[in-house]
């Protein structure tokens, strides 16, 4: 499933990206690696974005981002 | 040693990076996270002699200092923090480009210690585009208080560059930074850190590019890292063809021809 779609307070790992260029790169600098466990911790008023944790920090990505996050 | 006003690296730290130099000072870069003291080190090791610039065109306040290590004069600049030099926020276009077209003498980069994975990656990244790295593990004593253990001679042998562990809030580290970014600036010891391998079609598009590079880019060809450059075109990033017009301008155009060799790949594309 997509990363948007992991439930609040559920954990998952990230199988793979399908964001290419920049988007990519830019994801895994944030540390969005395939094997990396994510943590949904909560979601902005209108849903979007969403903060999870990942690597010891909490970021908050869009869903136009996290679209492009396999998770399992 | 010393950037010298013969060399064409002055000039761009003039024109490009407003930054006023004295005959043969040293040039110390400092790089970072956001958030790993590096703001704390770089007050640490100017002291009371600093004073603060700007990039000219840039909203992002830059600082440079002076310290005086061994009778010699360096000048520190402080970078922007970011997590990557790759991608392409402005920020992280100047940390590039100075590292890359301005050559300090040395860059030291500043980790947290307490995040030290999430640090490693911005590294790396140093390290494939200088040889002349120091890594800083800051904020040792936090890590202490939270039990984390740094294996610090296990870092150095990994990334075969010098790692010095610091609490700069208490000045701890900053006198081995000084001595180290001393004595690779006036070469006394050579870095050889460890260089990323990528999958058999990046390297072999590299092969392809770093000759085009060469005859394309002609005199700045031995200044800059052709390799590290290679690999930003194979990404299909062209900021990077922009910040060479920019530094050292009339780029050929059949640099173009790159186009053809571009590939895409898993941790390169």
């Amino acid at each position: 499933m997509f990363l948007t779609d992991l439930p609040i307070g559920n954990k998952g790992e990230i199988m793979d990206l399908t964001a290419r260029g920049n988007q990519r790169r830019r994801l895994l600098d944030l540390g969005l690696i395939p094997g990396t466990t994510v943590v949904a911790k909560r979601k902005s008023p209108s849903g979007d974005p969403i903060a999870y944790l990942i690597r010891g920090t909490v970021l908050a990505l869009r869903k136009e981002e996290t679209d492009l996050v396999n998770v399992s | 040693m010393g950037l010298t006003a013969d060399s064409s690296g002055i000039n761009v730290l003039k024109e490009n990076f407003n930054l006023e130099l004295e005959r043969d000072m040293t040039v110390i870069a400092l790089a970072g996270n956001p958030n790993t003291g590096k703001s704390t080190v770089f007050n640490g090791l100017t002291g009371l002699r600093q004073h603060t610039g700007n990039w000219p065109g840039k909203t992002v306040t830059q600082a440079q200092g002076v310290f005086t290590h061994n009778g010699q004069d360096f000048m520190v600049v402080d970078l922007p923090g970011t997590y990557s030099l790759l991608s392409n926020s402005t920020e992280e276009m100047i940390a590039r480009d100075f590292i890359c077209f301005a050559q300090p003498d040395a860059t030291i980069v500043v980790a947290d210690a307490t995040n030290l994975e999430r640090n490693l990656n911005l590294v790396l990244q140093v390290m494939e585009l200088t040889d002349n790295v120091i890594l800083c593990v800051n904020l040792m004593d936090e890590a202490k208080r939270k039990n984390i253990d740094i294996d610090i001679g296990g870092l150095k042998q990994e990334l075969n560059i010098p790692v010095i562990p610091a609490v700069a809030r208490d000045g701890k580290g900053l006198d081995e930074i000084k001595e180290m970014a001393y004595k690779i600036s006036y070469d006394f010891i050579d870095i050889y850190p460890i260089k990323m391998n990528y999958s058999e079609d990046v390297e072999k598009a590299v092969e392809k590019i770093v000759p085009i590079l060469e005859s394309s880019i002609g005199e700045i060809a031995n200044k800059v890292n052709l390799r590290w450059l290679a690999l930003r075109l194979i990404e299909g990033d062209r900021t990077i063809l922009k910040s060479i017009n920019k530094y050292y301008m009339n780029v050929d155009e059949d640099i173009n021809v790159i186009k053809e060799h571009e590939v895409q790949a898993d941790g390169v594309g």
